[in-house]
């Protein structure tokens, strides 16, 4: 059963088309990474998704539930996390502080949304650092709480929105270590934009290729690598002189 | 806020309880003076400070929930328990149509400080051409005899003012204290680190940016209300005028926007060292006017220049205190 379909959606700014009627599953419980070149319009899509941009065409399911027309907090409520590309802390706030916002979506009291912040702190490594202010965070640790804010607020979809960019290879491998642990102990579903194909490769059960705002390919990351539409669309296609 | 800012704050309110026993009256009404500057500056700090909202017109809320009390008290007699009430449920209804148009056709920063300055405006406006409020030549009420108290008509001497603003400002500060350590405070402020960000945490920013706006103005609508009973005279071009606004947020600036101790601490500041030169410079022989208002701006130019972040974080962390 798929956790959340998108059928056909579309988006349009000022004519140029960013997303053109692309359609794709993340199964419950699955792993699917979006990728493409620069421009392609993963960003968009996760906007859709996440409420920020209403789609000009087509629908989005999740839980067999239309989510289209909802807002970003409604998109929250209803299960779905997300991160920013462009990271967005609570600067003023403690990086505790800033996870607590997400913990009280599900926590009413101060106490229960500290307690799961700490928790979900420990396991993305920023536990040391939980009472420093966000600002004097380094760009990986900021990357780190983003992905421990929205898991705070106890998704059953994580929006990942190239979280690894900017990571030393070691610290890559750390943050995926993370993300299959909670996709295998607490089944959570994760569809991520990702151009550290280390990241892909080591995560991904499945992978959709956009390219111009269109699906060009999609399966298993061992074919989706060979797939002839791809190679073309990063490499440039070859052409007989 | 841990234990030394707890001892702080102890410390404070038995120094300003035994206050009126060693105060003369002249100590006493400045003392009054700041408590209600630092009551109202709390009740800005719940919008500014708290969610980000910033508030140039804070005078239409003491104006309208003054006139209001007022108005019961000297048309009907109703005293102003009972017309706190109107006075409060008034200013959250403006409090209410200012944000709805803000946040709902998404005007914000200086386009939504300006709205509130509009809405204080033609507030006044329309107040100078109300004859059941006076008009411009204000509605006055009986002033209070200074022997007797009159605890149902909040008439009596000014002890009995001074108390009631020291339990106004140290209940705002203690409902400040708890909304900023539960998910009210955590929300607002979100929304006024990164509006964005805290939408994609769940968070329905219209609804609690309405909150913080519909709770300050009901904050500041009580001041007003202590404002008409104190003063007992109420004139639209003085009580809504744009400076009483900025009378209002200047010790939040200078204190610490968005801390607990900020508008307290500004407030005393700003009205002490005021009055210090006002007095010095009267003891030279020399009386100038609006010397207030050049030294308010000095001061402000300074703490902006020097400590952007206002006096209080400054101090609060040679104290060792957080915030």
């Amino acid at each position: 059963m798929s956790l959340l379909r998108a059928e056909g959606i579309g988006k349009s700014f000022r004519g140029l088309k960013a997303v053109a009627d692309a359609s794709f599953e993340v199964p419950q419980g699955g792993i699917v990474a979006l990728i493409g070149p620069n421009g392609a319009g993963k960003t968009t899509c996760f906007n859709m998704i996440a409420g920020v941009f209403r789609p000009d065409s087509g629908r989005i399911f999740f839980q067999d539930r239309q989510i289209q027309d909802l807002r970003p907090d409604q998109i929250c409520a209803a299960g779905i996390g997300r991160t920013f590309q462009i990271v967005k802390p609570f600067a003023g706030l403690s990086v505790l502080d800033n996870v607590m916002v997400g913990a009280f979506l599900k926590e009413a009291t101060s106490l229960g949304a500290r307690k799961v912040s700490l928790e979900i702190l420990q396991k993305l490594n920023l536990e040391a650092k939980a009472s420093l202010p966000a600002s004097s965070l380094t760009l990986p640790d900021r990357k780190r709480l983003e992905v421990a804010r929205a898991l705070a607020t106890r998704p059953r979809l994580l929006l990942l929105d190239e979280v690894m960019a900017g990571l030393r290879p070691t610290e890559c491998d750390e943050m995926v270590a993370v993300f299959r642990e909670l996709n295998r102990a607490d089944g959570l579903t994760i569809l991520l934009i990702e151009h550290v194909m280390r990241a892909v490769m080591a995560l991904a059960q499945q992978i959709v290729v956009l390219h111009h705002g269109e699906i060009i390919a999609r399966g298993a990351p061992a074919e989706v690598v060979r797939n002839q539409a791809v190679l073309d669309c990063y490499l440039g296609e070859e052409t007989e002189v | 806020m841990n234990r030394r800012a707890l001892a702080l704050g102890a410390i404070l309110l038995a120094v300003l309880l035994l206050l009126p026993a060693f105060a003369d009256s002249y100590v006493l009404s400045v003392a009054t003076l700041i408590l209600y500057l630092a009551y109202a500056g709390q009740a800005w700090n719940v919008m500014m400070g708290f969610a980000g909202q910033l508030s140039l017109g804070h005078s239409l809320y003491v104006g309208v929930g003054a006139y209001a009390s007022a108005a019961l008290f000297y048309h009907l007699g109703i005293g102003p328990w009972a017309g706190v009430w109107l006075s409060i449920a008034l200013c959250v209804a403006l409090g209410a149509a200012i944000g709805f148009l803000a946040f709902r056709f998404g005007i914000s920063g200086v386009y939504f400080a300006l709205l509130t300055i509009a809405f204080a405006e033609f507030t006044r406006i329309g107040f100078d051409h109300m004859d059941w409020t006076g008009g411009p030549g204000g509605l006055f009420i009986k002033v209070a005899q200074r022997d007797q108290i009159d605890i149902a008509n909040f008439r009596g001497p000014p002890a009995m003012y001074y108390y009631a603003m020291l339990a106004l400002a140290a209940g705002a500060f203690a409902l400040c204290a708890w909304l900023l350590r539960s998910r009210a405070g955590y929300y607002w402020q979100a929304i006024r680190e990164n509006e964005e960000a805290a939408q994609a945490l769940g968070i329905n920013t219209f609804r609690w940016k309405m909150l913080a706006v519909m709770l300050s103005s009901a904050m500041t609508a009580v001041a007003g209300v202590f404002f008409a009973f104190y003063y007992n005279n109420l004139f639209p071009e003085q009580i809504f005028h744009i400076s009483r606004s900025i009378e209002i947020i200047l010790g939040p600036i200078i204190g610490g926007v968005g801390t607990l101790f900020g508008p307290v601490l500004g407030a005393a500041v700003l009205s002490v060292l005021a009055d210090s030169i006002t007095e010095i410079l009267a003891a030279f022989g020399w009386e100038i006017p609006g010397i207030k208002q050049v030294f308010y701006g000095v001061v402000l130019l300074a703490v902006v220049m020097f400590l952007p972040n206002g006096i209080w974080p400054a101090i609060a962390r040679r104290l060792g205190i957080s915030r």
